[in-house]
């Protein structure tokens, strides 16, 4: 469990983390999201326990960050931004080092030393200096070393960032697995992140918490939620298509994309009516007005809402 | 004391890792011989004592040590493994004193290889091996002396180079410290017991006692509070900076 109160970091003038109060619980997958700057890695640095904040405290696991230190630094593991190691290090002698600090012995440290090896695929490398790796391989050393003592609670500060989609879909499948039993806090700027692996979502802005939220809450809040998008084959459909939703009761706005000739229709918020059936009436109304004129519409889809929408009304 | 055995290991290996300790040890023992036998002219003394070897660490220190104290922390901050370093159930003081005892024990290493003069005098005379034995000591004092003084620094920048030359301007303004150098620069506007305090600070003369054999305890004392000193000083100056 992580639970601050009041966690504040100032570098002189500037607020970097402003009076950041939230709580997390075991089993928690928590996105913590916010643009550049936002102050995503100096919380998780509190939360790690290498900066200690100006005022409010943290706790994790119950051990309060600034009276019991190493109590709450070995209950965490920590992925640092960048994943920093040692460079001349090979890959096991760094991995062997982590495990001799966390107290890993005998046999529990050949085992957990080999899960690791074989869970991040490290195995064909393990006699490579860290240096020479790719950056894909540093950033699985780092995850490595993360999850090394097999943690309760995991902090990690951009898992994904410079990986290639391969590589990106290896992180959040690991993310995934390992979210049964723990407490995870991932920060993020990449959107996708957080629908693939998060159950919760913190957005900060200028260091303060400005929304709390599911995936799907935070997607609600879009004025994309319950949108209606399709294509049209020919131009000239297209155009009477615009004029038409535009008379439409359910319609708030038509929006076009030239690139992929897209056609979305954002929803009347007073006519989405029974909120068991978000945007029906609104796809009702479309389909019905495509059977008349004999269009077929493709690509037809109810939209559940864009969170780049949400973190750009929200942040910006 | 695991924690700092651990540290300690790994920053002994790290130095191997790189060719830094290879030429590192290599222009130690060259700088050292070549003192000794042409600027000391240990063969012209016609003595079989130690006094021209001794004689020139301090001036090899000077450089040499701050080349191997500048990396401690600022290349641990320049990288940011010192955030993933100081995350481990670990504290300041132990890593702290893990990596110094390791730069520590490196330039023991280094000093122990010049044991060929040593055979060298035995051979060719009988010395007072007492007294070669304390100067070694002396001499080894004092590296961790200047080590301390160099992580202290060290551990203010993420810049090597400042750090080295940082170093070296403070390790010579301790090693003259009694001298008119840097006792001048008190004299005008100090009270007489601040200048005396300063040219009690003196690495040159601590050393010299030692080097000629003469083990006086204020004198190891001296170093070895130097050395507290300074390592507590770094301990403070990572806790306020370590993540800037």
């Amino acid at each position: 469990m992580i639970e601050t109160q009041h966690l504040t970091r100032r570098y002189g003038a500037l607020t970097a983390v402003d009076d950041l109060t939230f709580r997390v619980e075991p089993g928690e997958v928590l996105g913590f999201l916010g643009p550049n700057g936002a102050g995503k890695s100096t919380t998780m640095r509190m939360l790690a326990g290498f900066i200690t904040p100006s005022s409010g405290s943290a706790r994790v696991c119950g051990h309060d960050l600034e009276t019991a230190t190493l109590e709450a630094k070995r209950c965490i593991g920590y992925l640092p931004e960048g994943a920093p190691s040692y460079g001349e290090m090979t890959v096991r002698g760094f991995l062997g080092f982590i495990a001799d600090l966390r107290g890993l012995e005998g046999n529990a440290r050949r085992l957990r030393l080999e899960h690791v090896t074989e869970r991040l695929q490290l195995g064909g490398v393990l006699e490579q200096s860290i240096e020479t790796l790719s950056k894909g391989f540093r950033r699985r050393v780092g995850l490595a070393q993360a999850i090394l003592h097999d943690p309760p609670v995991l902090l990690l500060d951009e898992p994904t960032d410079g990986l290639d989609p391969n590589q990106k879909h290896e992180v959040r499948s690991l993310i995934n697995e390992m979210a049964r039993d723990k407490l995870i806090v991932v920060s993020t700027h990449i959107l996708e992140e957080v629908s693939a692996v998060c159950s919760r979502a913190i957005i900060i802005a200028q260091g303060r918490l400005v929304a709390d939220d599911t995936p799907a809450g935070l997607a609600a809040r879009s004025r994309y939620h319950n949108a209606v998008s399709f294509r049209l084959d020919s131009a000239a459909a297209l155009e009477s298509a615009r004029a038409a939703l535009a008379q439409m009761p359910e319609v708030a706005s038509v929006e076009f994309v030239e690139r992929d000739q897209k056609l979305t229709a954002l929803p009347q918020p007073a006519t989405l009516g029974n909120a068991s059936e978000p945007g029906l009436a609104l796809m009702r109304a479309i389909t019905g007005w495509a059977q008349a004129q004999g269009l077929v519409l493709r690509d037809l889809a109810v939209e559940s809402g864009r969170l780049d929408d949400v973190f750009r009304s929200i942040t910006a | 004391m695991r924690s700092i055995g651990i540290i300690f290991r790994r920053e002994l290996a790290s130095y191997f890792a790189t060719p830094l300790a290879y030429v590192f040890i290599v222009i130690f023992l060259v700088l050292a011989s070549a003192f000794t036998f042409y600027l000391g002219g240990f063969f012209e003394r016609g003595q079989a004592d130690l006094a021209p070897f001794f004689n020139f660490h301090p001036w090899l220190y000077l450089f040499l040590i701050p080349a191997l104290s500048m990396r401690l922390w600022a290349e641990e901050r320049k990288s940011g493994s010192i955030e993933l370093l100081m995350t481990q159930p670990i504290t300041l003081a132990q890593a702290v004193l893990g990596k110094f005892l390791a730069a520590w024990a490196f330039s023991a290493i280094a000093l122990a290889l010049t044991f060929p003069i040593w055979i060298t005098v035995n051979w060719l005379g009988s010395p007072d091996n007492g007294a070669i034995i304390t100067g070694y000591l002396g001499s080894l004092l004092m590296a961790g002396g200047f080590l301390a003084i160099g992580s202290c620094l060290s551990a203010l920048t993420r810049n090597q180079v400042i750090a080295f030359i940082t170093t070296v301007v403070a390790c010579f303004a301790f090693l003259l410290a009694g001298f008119p150098l840097v006792l001048d620069a008190f004299r005008g506007w100090a009270a007489a017991p601040v200048v005396e305090a300063v040219a009690s600070l003196s690495f040159l003369t601590h050393f010299e006692a030692l080097s000629k054999g003469v083990i006086d305890l204020r004198d190891v004392l001296y170093f070895g509070m130097t050395i507290a000193l300074f390592l507590i000083s770094t301990v403070i100056v990572l806790d306020v900076r370590k993540s800037q």
